[in-house]
């Protein structure tokens, strides 16, 4: 399997093995630390949008692996804001870095500028599209945490309609056979032609309204913030913004398995006393990041 | 052809007739091909009465004969269509519009935050089997469309 100058752009251009060798060499770097394996290898760092976690585990990947960084974490500050086409833009820094990691607001924005550029590409986010660095951190807890990644019983649960990681992590569980519970309001549930995959690959999944009507079943519960900007009506965003809160009380019955996950930041969806239950995965899944991210720049950087 | 069609859309000597076109698209499919192009008779009917369709459109250009590659661009707009090659009032040839695996170019995607609608560059998409349905997938942001939901064109 050769990754090397490969882009990652979207979870669906990974098929079920090459994740899983992504998987096992994040497993080998988080085991052991190669703190050479990219000297003299530069990445760019392009975040054309926000961003703490994903930015920072990128560049302390790079970091940690003995490689450099360049780039910026405010397109503010660069020719975008003249006007330069994204195009243009990626196609200068591929000529100064070995590998480019991007964020962008908009969808697509990282196929095109896989286009620009012979430097492999990380996609960090691209809008409401794809995230699937995310989207193996997740995978790579879940195996973590569960012991194995096949014929797990898996609640998302919040957003699931605007929600890239969720879609894309629904997508990728297709590959293990996993039993999907989606729990959300009406107005946010998973949309149709997620359901529609689903069902093509013969995925079983079941649409719910609250969380205690799956808690005591599952093995994972992926939780994610409902954002009161998605709602048209504030009053909307009111009615259901607490039907999704996780609290303590409600794990009693739960699985002694059962991992909690959350891509985060999160606000108000899981009080803080749930941090300290058993069940808390959280912290650990994002430090996971760090790790995937490693696996993904020796990757495509063909360093392993 | 029936009577009633003779009388609506005058026949042609040398050309190609387009027919069965879902009712609507007929204008567009003239100007993505360049049919009006040139100083031949194109003649247009909008809207015909189709026993299998209900409605249909038809276009005849005279003096041109298009290649099934360059109909099937335009497949997307009248999947159910058919060409038709004529020589001297005959049809010596005759095939249906078959849809490409890709459509480069021509479409515009209906998602306002898709990087196409925003850099200068070609969309691309994907043609998905989808029964008798035709859907849509953008090669960029990845999300799917029903060919109804496609409202506009690069012409």
């Amino acid at each position: 399997m050769n990754f090397k100058n490969r882009d990652i752009i979207s979870i669906n251009d990974l098929t079920k093995i090459e994740i899983l060798e992504i998987l096992k060499v994040a497993k080998d770097l988080k085991q052991k630390s190669r703190p050479n394996l990219l000297n003299n290898c530069v990445m760019g760092s392009c975040f054309f949008e926000p961003s703490t976690r994903t930015r920072l585990s990128f560049e302390t990947a790079m970091e940690r692996l003995g490689g450099k960084v360049i780039g910026f974490a405010d397109p503010g500050v660069t020719s975008a804001k003249k006007g330069e086409s994204l195009y243009d833009a990626i196609k200068i820094i591929g000529g100064y870095a070995d590998v480019i990691a991007m964020r962008h607001p908009l969808e697509g924005a990282a196929r095109r500028a896989a286009e620009a550029t012979d430097k492999p590409i990380l996609n960090g986010g691209d809008g409401a599209n794809q995230h699937p660095t995310q989207t193996l951190l997740d995978l790579f807890t879940i195996e973590e945490c569960q012991k194995k990644l096949n014929n797990l019983e898996v609640a998302l649960v919040g957003d699931l309609k605007y929600g890239r990681t969720v879609h894309s992590l629904a997508q990728a569980l297709c590959h293990f056979g996993a039993r999907l519970h989606f729990v959300a309001p009406d107005a946010l549930q998973m949309p149709g032609y997620i359901c529609d995959e689903l069902k093509a690959k013969k995925i079983k999944f079941s649409l719910h309204q609250k969380i205690e009507q799956i808690i005591n079943k599952v093995d994972v519960l992926y939780m994610t913030r409902i954002q009161g900007e998605r709602f048209a009506d504030p009053a909307d965003y009111e009615r259901v913004k607490n039907a999704f809160v996780l609290k303590a009380s409600m794990l009693k019955g739960a699985k002694n398995n059962l991992r909690i996950l959350h891509p985060l930041p999160r606000v108000n969806e899981i009080t803080t006393e749930v941090d300290k239950t058993k069940h808390a995965y959280y912290f650990e899944q994002a430090e996971n990041g760090l790790f995937v991210r490693e696996a993904l720049l020796a990757l495509v950087l063909g360093k392993l | 052809m029936t009577q009633e069609k003779k009388l609506l859309v005058s026949a042609i000597k040398n050309g190609t007739v387009i027919d069965h076109i879902d009712a609507g698209h007929a204008l567009k499919i003239i100007r993505i091909l360049n049919l009006a192009d040139h100083q031949k008779v194109v003649t247009v009917g909008l809207n015909l009465p189709s026993r299998a369709m209900k409605f249909k459109d038809i276009i005849k250009v005279e003096g041109r004969e298009l290649t099934p590659e360059e109909a099937n661009r335009v497949a997307i707009l009248a999947p159910t269509a058919n060409l038709n090659i004529i020589r001297n009032y005959e049809v010596v040839k005759k095939f249906n519009l078959k849809l490409p695996e890709k459509i480069d170019h021509l479409l515009v995607c209906p998602n306002l935050k898709c990087i196409t609608n925003h850099e200068p560059m070609d969309s691309s998409f994907a043609v998905l089997p989808a029964g008798h349905e035709v859907k849509v997938k953008c090669v960029y942001c990845e999300k799917t469309f029903h060919q109804n939901e496609i409202q506009e064109y690069k012409i």
